[in-house]
């Protein structure tokens, strides 16, 4: 059963509000999700206010300069800053993105930044996505033959079956589309989430995939698979713009299609 | 580390529903409303069967303000669960998937529900009835 209010030891209090410096004109809040593991104390929202005229555009850029110049102890992921690894994926302004391709002027009056939404909280803004990855390696991400690979070459595919995998190789696997997922609040100990059913899908079209037919079979489950009800949360918050509601529908699709 | 007693982050807490999310809970909740409904108009049947009496008094529970406005909620989430169902339809045969549409026939499934529940009551009234 659904639960929509947070656990005793998760609700948010208020933290501390740190001040810009005199003579900064340019000012922004953030207010930012903390917890810290150690002090046994709940999780609170801590206001930082920045110097936008000393700060670079993007969120990413406004957190690095908290954590360098105001709070060394706010924990958050980032690597690439360019939107290519999915570190920094976390809920800024009520919706899951990159804080790395997240502009600060997009975001009117305060930045409110929160651990991507429903997730064991490591610390700060780090969401613990073990469990995440499991399901990732459930559907066995990488190609299964049956026949030998033609001993002088690789295995072709035309250009219209590389065309079937535009939109679904780009995935980044940053979780922000199935932490968007009220389904997947709910049901995430079963359902596999957008992102990992868009990856599914990725390997159930590409024409060298020989496990076709198995791969159909490990979805065909009430809970794997249907608990997406179109909610559609997934592909308008995909910081990289692709469609995993689609690619869902076309597995939905697919199934119905071999019974036939 | 601390890998017990994790707090949960903020989730109905802090997300920012976009429509096509809207739209959807609302086909969840008219269709429970649909549910809840059905046993109003069995309600309405069983008076019927039960004599004159009987029906008078369930036509001026119905038929009173506050039944009146009950039937006309039951009118929208009829309207509203045909309309959205119909997208789901589409959604289905693996159509309108993008934001863009997807967001256009969410308003067109709300603004034809409401106009179709408009027209059913101007009729309702028109023909004499309530």
């Amino acid at each position: 059963m659904a639960q929509f209010k947070l656990p005793a030891n998760s609700r948010i209090g208020e933290g501390k509000t740190w001040s810009a410096t005199d003579g900064s004109k340019n000012v922004k809040r953030f207010r930012v999700y903390r917890w810290n593991p150690d002090d046994g104390q709940n999780p609170r929202v801590d206001t930082y206010e920045v110097d936008m005229d000393n700060c670079g555009p993007m969120v990413l850029d406004a957190l690095i300069k908290i954590k360098n110049e105001v709070d060394p102890s706010l924990t958050f992921r980032r690597s690439c800053r360019e939107g290519i690894c999915g570190s920094c994926a976390m809920n800024i302004d009520g919706t899951n993105t990159l804080a790395c391709t997240k502009a600060c002027d997009d975001v009117s009056g305060d930045v409110r930044v929160y651990p991507l939404p429903h997730m064991p909280v490591v610390k700060d803004l780090v969401p613990d996505l073990t469990h995440f990855y499991a399901q990732y390696a459930s559907i066995k991400p990488w190609m299964q033959t049956q026949t030998p690979a033609p001993p002088d070459q690789e295995r072709l595919q035309s250009k219209e079956d590389r065309a079937k995998l535009d939109g679904l190789y780009e995935c980044i696997l940053c979780a922000c589309c199935s932490t968007s997922c009220p389904s997947y609040w709910w049901n995430g100990d079963r359902y596999l989430g957008p992102a990992i059913l868009l990856q599914a899908y990725r390997w159930i079209v590409d024409s060298r995939d020989e496990q076709t037919g198995e791969r159909l079979d490990d979805l065909e489950d009430p809970f794997k698979l249907y608990r997406c009800h179109t909610i559609m949360n997934c592909t308008k918050t995909c910081p990289k713009g692709l469609n995993p509601a689609k690619a869902i529908g076309e597995i939905k699709k697919l199934m119905l299609e071999r019974r036939t | 580390m601390q890998t017990q007693n994790r707090p949960l982050s903020p989730h109905l807490q802090v997300y920012k529903f976009p429509l096509t999310a809207i739209t959807s809970i609302m086909h969840r909740i008219s269709g429970v409303a649909l549910s809840v409904g059905t046993l109003l108009l069995i309600y309405w049947l069983t008076a019927a069967a039960a004599g004159p009496e009987q029906y008078e008094r369930a036509q001026g529970v119905l038929g009173s303000f506050l039944g009146q406005l009950v039937l006309f909620a039951f009118t929208y989430a009829l309207f509203y669960h045909l309309c959205n169902g119909i997208r789901h339809l589409f959604w289905d045969a693996g159509k309108g998937f993008e934001i863009e549409t997807s967001e256009k026939t969410g308003y067109a499934a709300i603004g034809i529900a409401a106009a179709l529940t408009v027209l059913v009551w101007i009729i309702a009234y028109a023909a004499g009835g309530a």
